[in-house]
């Protein structure tokens, strides 16, 4: 048997036997990341549709700026909280640098711009398509925009998912500030790099495969409800 | 009389087109004007003047009898809810008391055939069904002026009866209409008046009967028969 199979034998019996190590570390991985997703969903949806709609000096720029955000590195974001929060840092007396709070302030500032930029893009196509009718009825610019978002409901999960997809995947910013401390802030990307480091090849391909699991089921049940909502009239000529 | 609407020397333009050119148009109370006139003329653009959903030269005045408008759209725009809330969210939007949007809703659904398809979501309903809704919605929140485009473009003989029947009972009820059609027969059936568009421009504005009857401009006559070509 090849090394990569064994590995892949050894971590799906870890996967079925709900090793502790494996579910400390996925729920962790879960908590942070779903936290950093549904601040960033508050204040991202909101912005997106504000910038969307709203005419003000510097807009154009700053939706440049939004949509550069985008590919930002997430060891920059690390980078950036790990300073802001250290001892000598403007944030220092918070006292939360290697906490899952700092890796929620990290993991937020990363898919903050996703949310933001994705969600402005889609409420600006819908507004083009709706936009007249919903003022016609006395909706005002902004809650038009987030009666778009309602409408768009689906493709807003889609964003999420992206951003959640994001946050949880990513390595850098989370061992920068999170510090990858055994049962206190270690996830499930940053327990990958380190068991990998040490040659322990299976965990570090179970919680791959946990990670895969997550995301796709997630993917599966918007995928549900999207079907679920656009059945055809039954009796509809 | 004072009319609830008006438009002075009115221009719209997008970009290097000029849709609108120097128009003049007064709606009165009780009035169903039915804005005819080729494709590009102006008909639409004319419109969202009129409800001041473009910016535009001019002037435009609304009396306080004719504040409350709505417009429903060629294409009809309904939310992806059900059928049910995207009448109640219609109401909230035009500051309907709580209290009265269910009893309003209800009477919509009625007044439109469509109590059996309540609960369905509104974007699955057929093309005639959505424009039913736009106008049952548009309908509950008593509006002094409704807008047109070209309601019963793209639905079958049967749809168009069924719309038709509609808007002459909204008429009946004393309700303003103003809509843009390309169907004469239409306008002869339902408006008070016909206003003719060519090129951004009003060419007539007369009561239906003279309008069909009298001896119009060479291209209006030119467009009642058929013969208008898109190039000149």
């Amino acid at each position: 048997m090849s090394a990569f199979a064994e590995s892949f034998h050894t971590a799906v019996a870890l996967v079925l036997q709900a090793d502790p190590v494996l579910l400390r570390t996925v729920a962790l991985s879960l908590a942070v990341s779903a936290t950093a997703c549904a601040i960033a969903a508050g204040f991202g949806l909101a912005a997106g549709a504000w910038l969307a709609v709203i005419a003000f000096p510097g807009r154009r720029v700053l939706i440049a700026a939004l949509n550069t955000l985008l590919a930002l590195p997430s060891v920059v974001v690390g980078l950036v909280v790990y300073l802001l929060l250290s001892r000598s840092g403007p944030l220092g007396s918070w006292g939360i640098l290697f906490t899952p709070s700092a890796m929620v302030i990290a993991q937020t500032l990363l898919v903050l711009p996703v949310v933001g930029a994705l969600s402005r893009q889609l409420v600006a196509d819908s507004l083009r398509d709706g936009g007249d009718q919903l003022r016609s009825m006395g909706a005002r610019p902004f809650t038009a925009a987030l009666l778009m978002l309602l409408h768009e409901r689906w493709a807003v999960a889609t964003i999420l998912l992206t951003a959640f997809g994001r946050a949880v995947s990513e390595v850098g910013a989370v061992m920068i500030v999170g510090g990858n401390i055994d049962g206190v802030t270690r996830v499930i990307t940053t327990t990958i790099a380190l068991e990998t480091s040490k040659g322990d090849l299976p965990l570090a391909l179970a919680l791959g495969l946990v990670l895969l699991a997550i995301v796709g089921a997630i993917n599966g049940l918007i995928g549900i409800a999207q079907r679920a909502q656009g059945l055809p009239l039954a009796g509809a000529r | 009389m004072t009319p609830i609407l008006s438009l002075d020397r009115a221009g719209v333009r997008f970009g290097a087109v000029t849709a609108l050119r120097d128009v003049a148009l007064q709606v009165h109370r009780g009035d169903f004007i039915a804005l005819i006139g080729a494709n590009g003329s102006g008909k639409t653009t004319l419109l969202q003047a009129l409800h001041g959903l473009v910016p535009h030269t001019g002037t435009r005045v609304v009396d306080r009898r004719g504040a409350a408008q709505v417009m429903v759209f060629q294409r009809p725009f309904v939310l992806r809810l059900s059928v049910w809330n995207n009448l109640r969210l219609a109401l909230w939007l035009a500051g309907v008391p709580a209290a009265e949007r269910v009893t309003r809703a209800t009477q919509a659904l009625q007044h439109a055939g469509l109590s059996a398809l309540r609960d369905r979501p509104a974007r699955a309903l057929s093309g005639g069904q959505q424009q039913r809704l736009a106008l049952a919605r548009a309908w509950a929140v008593r509006p002094d002026v409704l807008f047109l485009d070209e309601p019963t473009a793209n639905l079958d003989p049967s749809a168009k009866k069924e719309i038709e029947a509609m808007l002459a009972a909204f008429a009946a009820e004393g309700m303003t209409l103003v809509m843009s059609t390309h169907n004469l027969g239409q306008a002869k059936r339902l408006a008070t008046r016909v206003v003719y568009l060519d090129h951004g421009t009003i060419r007539a504005d007369l009561p239906t009967a003279r309008f069909f009857h009298e001896h119009l401009d060479a291209r209006a006559e030119l467009f009642l028969k058929g013969d208008l070509k898109w190039d000149v």
